[in-house]
C-alpha cells in the first residue's frame, strides 16, 4: 500500500501519460533495472508487432508446402529462398517462426483474459465473504495450484478437443486448458489482497459507516485489490507461451496444416537434431526464448518497481535538493513531506 | 578525560528519492562528551535519526554525506572521521566504539536464532573466541540489564521473551564489547508506559554504572527530562537549540523549542475544560427528563474463539460503564488492555460474547447488521492511523461524501459537496483540499478530514481511537484542540480511546482505566488522575515521564516506592 | 510451468501457518497432516470428472477399430456401462486400497507401471535438484550481494533465461552440441545396451540405474549411468535453478533489509556474514514452503525432459500412453502423481516448520 502511495506521488503534477502503469514505472526506474525494462518492453513490442504483421513479414503461409518454383523440399539448410530453411514435413522454417507469433498472442490473449476475469470474480468474493465457501475454494484452489500445470494442460485439452483439432479449436482448446490452469494463480493473488485489504481502517470505516456489502468490495476492495494485477498478468503471459510450447512438444497442440506453433516444430525437429540439422530447432526455440525472455523482464522489472526494498535509486550530490520540511500542519504539505510521512 | 566522544562538524545529508534529491540534514554541528546522555529532540523529518546513524555509518546507499563525524573509542587514543572509513574500517568501529539499540525490539533481533548466538556475533565479529566463552560473555551481559536466570534464557530464541525483555537483549547485544558510545533511537517508543520506565532505569545505569555516554533519539519531551544532562532541538535538518537539560526545560530560547514544549499535554491541563463542559451539559439537560445514556455496557464480555479447539481468549473481562449524552469518556490501558476491542464492539465491527452492551438503547448481544445499521448514521469513528483510514483511490470529498451517500442524505458524492464543503471548513481544511487524494495531504490534515467524514452525519456519538497516536506532537495539539471545538459546538458524546493519560485528561470528562481486559478505575480526570486508588492506576500514572527535569527526579521515586510495595514483578 | 515466478509465493493462507497453531508442533503436524487427504480426494475427483466428461475409455481407445458389438461388450465387462456415480465410488476406493486400475493397451496394473518406470523419474528428479541446489541457491545469494550491481543483473538474466528456455529445447541444445558435435556424452537413454544387459542379472534392482550400477560393483557402469544423466540432469535442473535463483535473491534481499540485519551491522558483522548468516536462514523458511510446490515444476518438466532424451520413466510412459489414447493409463498415473505432490507438500511444509523455532518451541 505504501509502495503505492510513495510510487505515485503526485499523480496530480503529471498528466495523462505519467499514471499510465508501465510508463509511470519507466520513469522510475535507473540504471540497470531501467535498462532490464526497456530491453523487455523492446521485445514485448517487436512480438506483438510481428504477431500483428505476420501476413505481411512471413514470405510464404504457415502450411504452404511448394510456390511457382516447385516443392521447398525437406530439411533443406538455410540458404537465399529459405533463410532459416525447411522442416522435416518441408514447411519453411522462416514463416513457420513467424506465424507462431501470431498463434501465441492469440492464446496467451484468450487464457489470461478469461482466468483474470474468473480469478478476479472468485478470489473478491471468496476473499470478503470468507466462511466455508472460502474455506471449500482455497482447497481446491490449492490442489490445482500444485498440481504440475502442464499435466492438467494436457488432460483439459483432451477433454475439451479430443486431442487436435483446427485454427480456432485448437487455439481455444489450448487457451481454455490454461485458462483453468492459472484461475488458481489470479485467485490466490486476489484472495490474498481482498483479505488484506478487509482489515485495512478504509474499510472497516466503510462498514461502520453502514456501507452494504457489494459497495464495499467494488468502490474500496475491488480496485485496491488488483493493483498488482500488470505484474501477474505479464508473469502469467510467459508461462502461457511455455505451457503452449509443452502441449505442442508432446503433440497435444494444434495441426501443422491449422497454424503454425513452435512446440510442435521443435517435437519434429527431435530426430533431426540426431542427425545434425540444427536449423529445425534453433529457431523455433529461440523464438519461445525470447518472447519469454521479454514478457518476464517486463514482469520482474515491475514488480521490482512495486516493492521499495527491491528499487533502486540514483545517488545525489551531498548538498543537493529542497529541505524537507516537518509536518508544519498550517502549511500545505509539500511532496517532500508527504513522502516523508507516508515511508 | 580527553576530548568528546563523538565530534560532530557541518554535517550535510541527502536522499535520493522518487521525488529527486531531498536534503535530510544541513550544516549539523554537535558534541558528545564522555559519560554524557545527549538528547536529540525532534519531530519527523527533523533529521534526528539521520544524524544519529550517521554515527555508526549506517545510511543507505542513497544517501551522500558531507562535512565530518569524528568518533573516539572508549580510552580516548584514536579518533576517526566516520564519513570517509572504508567498510572494512567502519566494521572495526561499529560495536566496538559505537553501537546502536533500535526502536522496534521485536523486528531488531532475528527471529530463528538464539538471543545468545546473536550477542555472540557482536563479540566473534571483532575477536577470536570460542564458542564457550562467547556464551559465558552473553551470559555474563544479559545478567547485568537484569534478564533473570541467564544461563537459561542465553539458548532461547526471541519469541519466547516479553517486548521489555526484548529491548533489554538489543541493549545488552549492543553493550557487549562496551563501546564508549550507544546510539539510542527511540529506545522506548514502541514499549507500554510501564516498560519505557523500566527501560529507561537501565539506560540511565549505563551511563552511571558503565560510564558509556548515550546519544538517545526520541520526540517524547517527557523521556528527554527523564534522562538526558544534554539536549540537541532540531527542527528541518538544523539544530535550532542546544542546552543542559535544566536549562532548555527551565527557559528555552528558540521559538520552536517553546512551541514544541507547549504543545505537550500535561497531566491537568484540561481540568477547567473540564468543568466548563460540565456546566454546559447541566445548562442543555436542565430542563429534559433523567438523561439515557448514549452507551451503556454492563459485565460486557468479549471473547476472541480459539483456534483447532483451543481456549478462546479474553479481551474484555466483565467490565462496566455508560457514556451520557454530550460526555466525553476517556478509555485508557496499555496494549492488550481491550481497550480498542470495546471501540469496536460500539461501533459493531466486533460482536460481543456476554453480558449486555446498549448502544443508542441497541442490545449488542443480539446483533444484526440489517438492524443496526440506520443507527450507524448516529455513530462517527475516528481512527488511529490517518494514512490507513482513506481508500487512498477516491478523493478526500468523496471520503467525507460517503456517510451521506450511503445514508440517502445525497444522490451520489458530487451532490452532497456542499455539505462536503461545509464540514471541511468546520475541521479548518480549505474546500479545494476536497479534491485532493489521501496521500496529497499530510497527517494532521488527514485526521482533520477523517474527523469530518465522523461528523458528517451530526452523530450522537463519536468513537476516537488513539486518534493522534501517529502525529507528531505539535501537530498533536491542533487536533486534539480542534476535537475540543467541535466537541463543544457539536455536542456530540465520545469515546476517546487512548493509551497516553495526559491526552485523555486533556479532553475526557470521565476517565477509565483499563487493564489486562478489566475496568480497574473510573472517575472524573480529578479523581482518577488527582488521586488514584487502584494500584495500577497509580503505577501507571507515575510511569508518565512529564517534562520537567527537577519534578521528573521525584516522581522517579514515588514510581520507585510504588514498585517496592507492589513488590516489582506483580506486574 | 507452475507459477515459478508470481510474486505472490506464499504458503497457502489456508493451511494452517505454523503461527496460528500456536498450541505446539505435534498440533500443528498433526493438522497439517490431515490436510493431505482432502487435497488428493479434489484431484482425484477432478481428473476423474475430466477423463470421464469425453465419454468412457474404451471407446476412446478403440473406438472405430473395432465392430460396435465387440466394442459395447468390452465396455460392459469393463463395467463403464453402469452409472457414473457408481463407477466414481469403485474408483474412490480402488485408490483408497492403492489400486489405480489396469492399463488398457498393455493390460498392466498402474502401480506395477509405476514401481517399474517410477525409479527413473525419481533418479532423474535428484540429478536435476543437485543441480537446481548448487547453481541456484549460491548465485541466489550472490545476486543478493551483489544487488543492482553488473553481477547481480547477469546472474537475473541467466535466472530468466534459465525459466524461459523450455526443457524440450535446452535439451535439444545440449544434445546438438555435447551429442552430436563434440561427441563427449550419449545422445538419449538411461544407460547403454551392455550395462542395461548387465543390470538386468542383478537379484534385487531398484531401478534407480545409480544404486544398481554401484551394485554390480563396475566403475565402467557407473560412469556409463553418469555420462547419460548429465545431459537430462542439467537441461531439467537448470530450469528449477533459475527459480531458486530468483526466489533465494528475493528473499535474502528482503531479510538484509530488516530491523536484525541492520542491528547486526551495527556490531560490525562483515557483509558477508550477513548475507551467510543473519539473512540467509530467516529466508530459508519461505524458500523451502515455495521449493516445495516447485515439485509440480519438476514433474511437469520431467514429463517433457523424459520425452526429449528418451528417458523412460513415468513422464515418458504418460507420453506414450497419451500418444495411443489409452486414458485409464493416464488417469491412473496422473492421480498417483497427485498422491506425490500432495505427500511432498506435507514434508516440505514440516521441514519448514522444524527450522522455524518459532514453532519448535
Amino acid at each position: 500500500m505504501t509502495t503505492e502511495l510513495v510510487a505515485s506521488v503526485p499523480p496530480t503534477s503529471r498528466g495523462f501519460w505519467g499514471r499510465l502503469p508501465v510508463l509511470k514505472q519507466l520513469r522510475q526506474s535507473v540504471g540497470l533495472q531501467r535498462g532490464m525494462l526497456v530491453a523487455g518492453l523492446v521485445i514485448v513490442a517487436i512480438f506483438v508487432l510481428v504477431a500483428i504483421f505476420a501476413p505481411v513479414i512471413a514470405p510464404y503461409g504457415f502450411a504452404q508446402l511448394r510456390d511457382a518454383q516447385g516443392p521447398f523440399g525437406a530439411q533443406q539448410p538455410p540458404s537465399a529462398a529459405h533463410i532459416m530453411g525447411t522442416t522435416v514435413g518441408g514447411y519453411d522454417v522462416y514463416s513457420r517462426v513467424i506465424w507462431g507469433a501470431q498463434t501465441a498472442v492469440l492464446v496467451i490473449v484468450i487464457a489470461v483474459v478469461f482466468s483474470i476475469f474468473a480469478g478476479i470474480f472468485l478470489g473478491l468474493v471468496s476473499g470478503y465473504i470468507g466462511g466455508w465457501l472460502d474455506r471449500v475454494l482455497v482447497v481446491i484452489g490449492d490442489a490445482v495450484y500444485a498440481f504440475p500445470s502442464l499435466l492438467l494442460a494436457i488432460v483439459l485439452s483432451i477433454v475439451i478437443s479430443g486431442g487436435q483439432s483446427s485454427l480456432w479449436g485448437g487455439i481455444f482448446a489450448a487457451a481454455l486448458s490454461i485458462t483453468v490452469v492459472y484461475i488458481p494463480q489470479y485467485y490466490r493473488v486476489i484472495r490474498a489482497e481482498t483479505i488484506r485489504i478487509k482489515a485495512e481502517p478504509y474499510v472497516e470505516s466503510a462498514k461502520m459507516l453502514g456501507a452494504s456489502t457489494p459497495r464495499i468490495m467494488f468502490r474500496h476492495v475491488l480496485r485496491n485489490a488488483t493493483r498488482t494485477l500488470p505484474i501477474i498478468f505479464t508473469l502469467n503471459s510467459s508461462e502461457a507461451i511455455l505451457t503452449l510450447a509443452g502441449l505442442g512438444f508432446l503433440g497435444f497442440g494444434i495441426e501443422p496444416t491449422a497454424a503454425a506453433e513452435w512446440g510442435y516444430d521443435l517435437n519434429k525437429a527431435l530426430s533431426d537434431v540426431t542427425s545434425g540439422i540444427w536449423w529445425t530447432a534453433l529457431f523455433p526455440g529461440l523464438a519461445i526464448v525470447l518472447s519469454v525472455l521479454g514478457i518476464t523482464l517486463v514482469g520482474e522489472s515491475l514488480n521490482d518497481l512495486a516493492d521499495p526494498r527491491l528499487r533502486g535509486r540514483k545517488r545525489v550530490k551531498a548538498k543537493s535538493g529542497t529541505m524537507s520540511l516537518t509536518s508544519v500542519d498550517a502549511a500545505l504539505p509539500s511532496d517532500v513531506e508527504i513522502l516523508e510521512e507516508n515511508r | 578525560m580527553s576530548g568528546p566522544v563523538v565530534d560532530i562538524r557541518d554535517l550535510s545529508i541527502s536522499f535520493a528519492t522518487d521525488a529527486g534529491a531531498v536534503k535530510a540534514v544541513d550544516g549539523v554541528s554537535l558534541q558528545v562528551n564522555r559519560g554524557e546522555v545527549l538528547a536529540i529532540v525532534g519531530e519527523s523529518g527533523s533529521g534526528k535519526t539521520v544524524t544519529a546513524k550517521s554515527i555508526l555509518g549506517l545510511l543507505p546507499e542513497t544517501a551522500t554525506t558531507g562535512g565530518a563525524v569524528l568518533l573516539s573509542n572508549r580510552a580516548g587514543t584514536s579518533t576517526s572521521d566516520v564519513v570517509t572509513l572504508s567498510g572494512k574500517e567502519l566494521r572495526g568501529i561499529r560495536g566496538s566504539d559505537v553501537s546502536m539499540v533500535f526502536q522496534e525490539p521485536s523486528t531488531a533481533l532475528n527471529p530463528v536464532y538464539t538471543v545468545g548466538w546473536q550477542i555472540a556475533e557482536g563479540l566473534r565479529a571483532h575477536r577470536k573466541l570460542s564458542a564457550g566463552e562467547a556464551k559465558r560473555e552473553a551470559v555474563e551481559i544479559l545478567r547485568k540489564v537484569g534478564i533473570p536466570d541467564p544461563e537459561t534464557r542465553v539458548n532461547h530464541y526471541p519469541h519466547q521473551f516479553s517486548g521489555g525483555q526484548k529491548q533489554r537483549i538489543v541493549i545488552a547485544s549492543a553493550l557487549v564489547l562496551n563501546p564508549g558510545l550507544i546510539v539510542a533511537d527511540e529506545p522506548t517508543t514502541a514499549l507500554d508506559v510501564t516498560v519505557q520506565a523500566e527501560i529507561l532505569d537501565l539506560l540511565r545505569r549505563l551511563r552511571d554504572e558503565f560510564d558509556t555516554a548515550i546519544v538517545l533519539i526520541t520526540h517524547n519531551m517527557g523521556v528527554v527530562a527523564d534522562l538526558a544532562d544534554r539536549v540537541v532541538v532540531m527542527y528541518q535538518g538544523t539544530v535550532v537549540e542546544e542546552a543542559d537539560a535544566t536549562t532548555l526545560f527551565a527557559s528555552p530560547q528558540a521559538d520552536y523549542t517553546k512551541k514544541l514544549l507547549d504543545a505537550v499535554p500535561r497531566i491537568g491541563q484540561g481540568r477547567a475544560h473540564t468543568e466548563e463542559r460540565a456546566r454546559l451539559r447541566a445548562e442543555r439537560t436542565a430542563g429534559a427528563a433523567a438523561e439515557v445514556a448514549v452507551v451503556e455496557a454492563s459485565g460486557l464480555v468479549i471473547e476472541y474463539p480459539g483456534r483447532f479447539g483451543r481456549k478462546g481468549f479474553r479481551a474484555v473481562d466483565e467490565v462496566s460503564f455508560a457514556i451520557r449524552p454530550g460526555e466525553v469518556l476517556g478509555l485508557v490501558g496499555e496494549s492488550g488492555s481491550g481497550k480498542t476491542t470495546i471501540g469496536r464492539a460500539i461501533g459493531g465491527l466486533t460482536r460481543i460474547t456476554g453480558g449486555s452492551l446498549r448502544v443508542l438503547g441497541f442490545e449488542m448481544l443480539d446483533f444484526s447488521e440489517r438492524r443496526f445499521k440506520p443507527l450507524r448514521a448516529d455513530i462517527g469513528f475516528v481512527f488511529q492511523d490517518p494514512a490507513a483510514s482513506f481508500n487512498p483511490l477516491l478523493t478526500i470529498a468523496d471520503a467525507v461524501a460517503e456517510p451521506l451517500v450511503i445514508h440517502g442524505r445525497a444522490k451520489n458524492p458530487a451532490a452532497a459537496r456542499k455539505r462536503v464543503d461545509e464540514l471541511l471548513e468546520a475541521v479548518q481544511l480549505p474546500k479545494s483540499y476536497g479534491d485532493r487524494f489521501p496521500h496529497e495531504l499530510s497527517g494532521g490534515q488527514r485526521q482533520r478530514a477523517s474527523l469530518a467524514r465522523g461528523l458528517a452525519l451530526e452523530p450522537k456519538l463519536l468513537i476516537a481511537d488513539e486518534p493522534t497516536s501517529a502525529l507528531d506532537v505539535s501537530v498533536q495539539a491542533r487536533v486534539l484542540e480542534l476535537f475540543a471545538e467541535l466537541q463543544l459546538e457539536f455536542g456530540f458524546a465520545a469515546l476517546f480511546i487512548s493509551h497516553d493519560l495526559a491526552v485523555v485528561d486533556l479532553l475526557a470528562d470521565r476517565i477509565a482505566v483499563l487493564y489486562r481486559g478489566e475496568l480497574v478505575e473510573e472517575g472524573t480526570g480529578a479523581e482518577v488522575l488527582g488521586d488514584p486508588k487502584d494500584p495500577y492506576t497509580r503505577r501507571l500514572l507515575a510511569s508518565l515521564p512529564v517534562p520537567d527535569p527537577a519534578e521528573q527526579a521525584a516522581r522517579r521515586a514515588t514510581l520507585a516506592r510504588i514498585r517496592q510495595e507492589a513488590g516489582d514483578n506483580q506486574l | 510451468m507452475t507459477t515459478a515466478l508470481l510474486p505472490s509465493d506464499a504458503p497457502s493462507p489456508v493451511a494452517p501457518t505454523p503461527k496460528s497453531a500456536g498450541g505446539g508442533l505435534g498440533r500443528y503436524l498433526l493438522v497439517r497432516f490431515l490436510l493431505i487427504f482432502p487435497t488428493i480426494f479434489i484431484l482425484v475427483t477432478l481428473v476423474f470428472i475430466l477423463m470421464r466428461s469425453i465419454g468412457d475409455p474404451i471407446t476412446a481407445a478403440q473406438g472405430g477399430k473395432l465392430p460396435a458389438d465387440q466394442l459395447q461388450a468390452l465396455i460392459h465387462a469393463a463395467g463403464y456401462d453402469r452409472p457414473v456415480i457408481v463407477q466414481y465410488f469403485e474408483y474412490l476406493g480402488q485408490v483408497f486400497t492403492g489400486d489405480f486400475g489396469n492399463t488398457l493397451s498393455d493390460n498392466r496394473p498402474v502401480t506395477q507401471v509405476l514401481l517399474t518406470y517410477g525409479g527413473a523419474t525419481l533418479e532423474l528428479a535428484f540429478y536435476a535438484l543437485i543441480v537446481a541446489f548448487i547453481v541456484g541457491i549460491p548465485l541466489g545469494m550472490l545476486a543478493a550481494y551483489f544487488r543492482d550491481r553488473f553481477p547481480d543483473a547477469a546472474l537475473r538474466i541467466f535466472a530468466i533465461l534459465c525459466y524461459a528456455t523450455p526443457v524440450f529445447f535446452a535439451g535439444l541444445l545440449l544434445k546438438l552440441v555435447f551429442s552430436v558435435w563434440l561427441q563427449w556424452l550419449p545422445v538419449a537413454g538411461r544407460a547403454s545396451t551392455r550395462t542395461e544387459l548387465a543390470m538386468q542379472t542383478l537379484p534385487n534392482k531398484t531401478g534407480i540405474y545409480l544404486i544398481d550400477a554401484i551394485a554390480l560393483g563396475n566403475p565402467a557402469a557407473v560412469g556409463d549411468v553418469l555420462a547419460h544423466a548429465v545431459l537430462p540432469g542439467i537441461a531439467l535442473g537448470l530450469l528449477t535453478a533459475g527459480v531458486f535463483l530468483r526466489l533465494v535473491r528475493t528473499n535474502v534481499i528482503g531479510t538484509l533489509s530488516t530491523d536484525y540485519v541492520d542491528a547486526a551491522r551495527s556490531r560490525g558483522v562483515s557483509e558477508y556474514r550477513l548475507v551467510r548468516r543473519h539473512a540467509y536462514k530467516p529466508a530459508l523458511i519461505p524458500i523451502i514452503t515455495v521449493i516445495g510446490l516447485q515439485i509440480a515444476l519438476l514433474l511437469g518438466g520431467a514429463v517433457l525432459t523424459e520425452t526429449t532424451f528418451e528417458w523412460k520413466g513415468l513422464g515418458f510412459q504418460l507420453a506414450a500412453y497419451l500418444a495411443s489414447r489409452d486414458f485409464v493409463a493416464v488417469q491412473g498415473i496422473v492421480a498417483l502423481l497427485a498422491v506425490i505432490v500432495a505427500v511432498t507438500n506435507f514434508v516440505v511444509d514440516v521441514i519448514a516448520a522444524l527450522i522455524d523455532p518459532r514453532v519448535r518451541y
